[in-house]
């Protein structure tokens, strides 16, 4: 083992001093990710068929009547949204999982909390196209109309914490053999309250109720998304670790 | 101690590891100086790999304290990690990402600089260089490992730790890992690697060690010893 033919390349300086950039790990976790699903499409495309799925079975089921959608199209939309949210979330940690990529992850220097991010920013985008592409279908089964800006904040803000709460347990779950059981088993009753001010925060936009009524619920979901922006990187820092 | 210089590359006191009630580790302790390669035998279940996972940060000690190129681990785990080169039984590649893809992923965790060259060089030095471009998917076992180990190479560690990493190896290929480590030895850094092939693994060893029952039982010095245990190859970051 002593005769040396080739010396190792010198070692090369790490970039921008030793400091990472705290959110350029978040971006190389988003690019990679990205790239992983425009290639496989599994998530975007069975995600949308089964939040199409269900519409379809909603508008059969309740034979909705014009006249009482409204009340009711808030609670359809949200109950396809959170399911097919979850089957996303499970799906992408599952990849994470058969590649041993989490665990490549973590090799790396990069904080525990800038994975968190990177994960939860992936789920947080895909679930926003999967949502930009049922929003017009159920619209149009449903009868109601999607295009309000109201509607969009609700979406954007429900959305964030479904995805920070949604990347804890999926990490969580995905450690379990029953992961596909233990994701929801976790995740519905701590995101309740943005599922509730989700719900009647889209009520209210698709009412088109004004403004200090649509209000009342948004700050609330505001206020759970920053307490689970604050909490949940810091517990994932646990839950990944053996 | 404050970097790769100082002492010995891996310093372990007094570990102990267990999962739920059952203990994989019970008092272990271990050092493996700058410029050694140190080779692990083992039953399954011995702990070989309980180590390695310990040693990168993989998995917290429930006692005793471990030191992997001067950071300790677990209060320093991030400058461990930028110390540590890791191939474990998994190659941590996706696998609809070209080599060069997955390469350049991990080169951008790291912060490397100069990244298109490295992995090249990285690549290189595994031999699957005119594959760069082909998906982790289409590649044999043999070859995922190959590029499993540029990863682990690619932002140039100070300390490699290497699980069964010759499983489902070619004979050129394990002679490739073979030449691999020696020059990384030669350049005073520190391999620890488990085996159960222990012909191979006597012949590569500047030292072996037997683990039983969680505690190192035997070690040995080997033939390939002579002139190993040079310190301070590494220069940190």
């Amino acid at each position: 083992m002593r005769s040396a033919k080739r010396p190792l390349p010198e070692r090369v300086p790490l970039a921008a001093g030793r400091v990472i950039n705290a959110l350029h790990p978040v971006g190389v976790i988003l690019w990679k990710d990205l790239l992983l699903e425009l290639r496989s499409r599994d998530i975007v495309v069975s995600v949308a068929l089964f939040g199409f799925l269900m519409a379809v079975v909603f508008n059969f089921a309740l034979s909705v009547n014009p006249q009482f959608v409204n009340p009711l199209a808030p609670g359809i939309l949200w109950v396809a949204f959170a399911f097919a949210g979850t089957l996303a979330m499970n799906r992408a940690f599952v990849r994470e999982r058969e590649q041993g990529g989490l665990e490549g992850l973590l090799l790396t220097p990069v904080s525990r909390e800038a994975i968190f991010f990177g994960k939860a920013a992936v789920i947080f985008i895909i679930m926003l196209i999967v949502e930009a592409v049922l929003l017009p279908i159920f619209a149009a089964m449903l009868g109601f109309s999607a295009f309000s800006w109201q509607l969009v904040v609700v979406l954007v803000a429900a959305t964030l914490g479904f995805a920070i709460v949604g990347t804890l347990f999926s990490a969580m779950a995905v450690q379990t053999r029953s992961r596909e059981i233990m994701l929801p088993v976790l995740f519905f009753p701590v995101i309740i309250p943005v599922l509730i001010g989700a719900v009647e925060a889209s009520g209210e936009a698709i009412n088109g109720a004004p403004v200090g009524a649509f209000g009342r619920w948004v700050p609330l979901i505001a206020a759970f998304d920053v307490l689970f922006v604050v909490i949940c990187p810091w517990v994932f820092s646990f839950v990944v670790e053996e | 101690m404050s970097g790769p210089n100082a002492g010995n590359a891996i310093v372990v006191s007094g570990l102990r590891k267990g999962y739920g009630d059952l203990p994989v580790l019970a008092d272990l302790d271990l050092t493996v100086p700058w410029g050694e390669l140190l080779v692990l035998f083992g039953a399954n279940g011995a702990g070989k790999t309980t180590l390695l996972r310990v040693l990168s940060t993989q998995a917290r000690a429930d006692a005793g304290t471990v030191t992997v190129a001067g950071f300790d681990v677990r209060k320093q785990g991030r400058s461990v990690r930028r110390r540590v080169g890791v191939v474990g039984h998994q190659g941590f590649l996706y696998d609809d990402l070209t080599c060069r893809e997955n390469l350049a992923f991990y080169g951008r965790l790291f912060g490397l600089s100069r990244l298109d060259r490295r992995v090249d060089d990285a690549l290189e030095r595994v031999g699957m260089k005119d594959r760069a471009g082909q998906r982790v998917r289409t590649l044999s076992h043999g070859m995922t490992k190959r590029v499993a180990i540029a990863r682990a190479v690619l932002h140039g560690p100070d300390v490699l730790l290497l699980d069964e990493p010759e499983g489902g190896l070619d004979p050129e290929s394990v002679e490739m890992l073979r030449e691999l480590l020696e020059r990384f030895t030669n350049d005073g850094k520190a391999v620890v690697m488990t085996t159960h092939n222990v012909e191979r693994g006597r012949e590569w060893a500047h030292r072996t060690a037997y683990l039983r029952g969680g505690k190192v039982v035997v070690e040995e010095r080997e033939a390939a010893a002579s002139g190993a245990g040079t310190p301070g190859g590494g220069t940190g970051d």
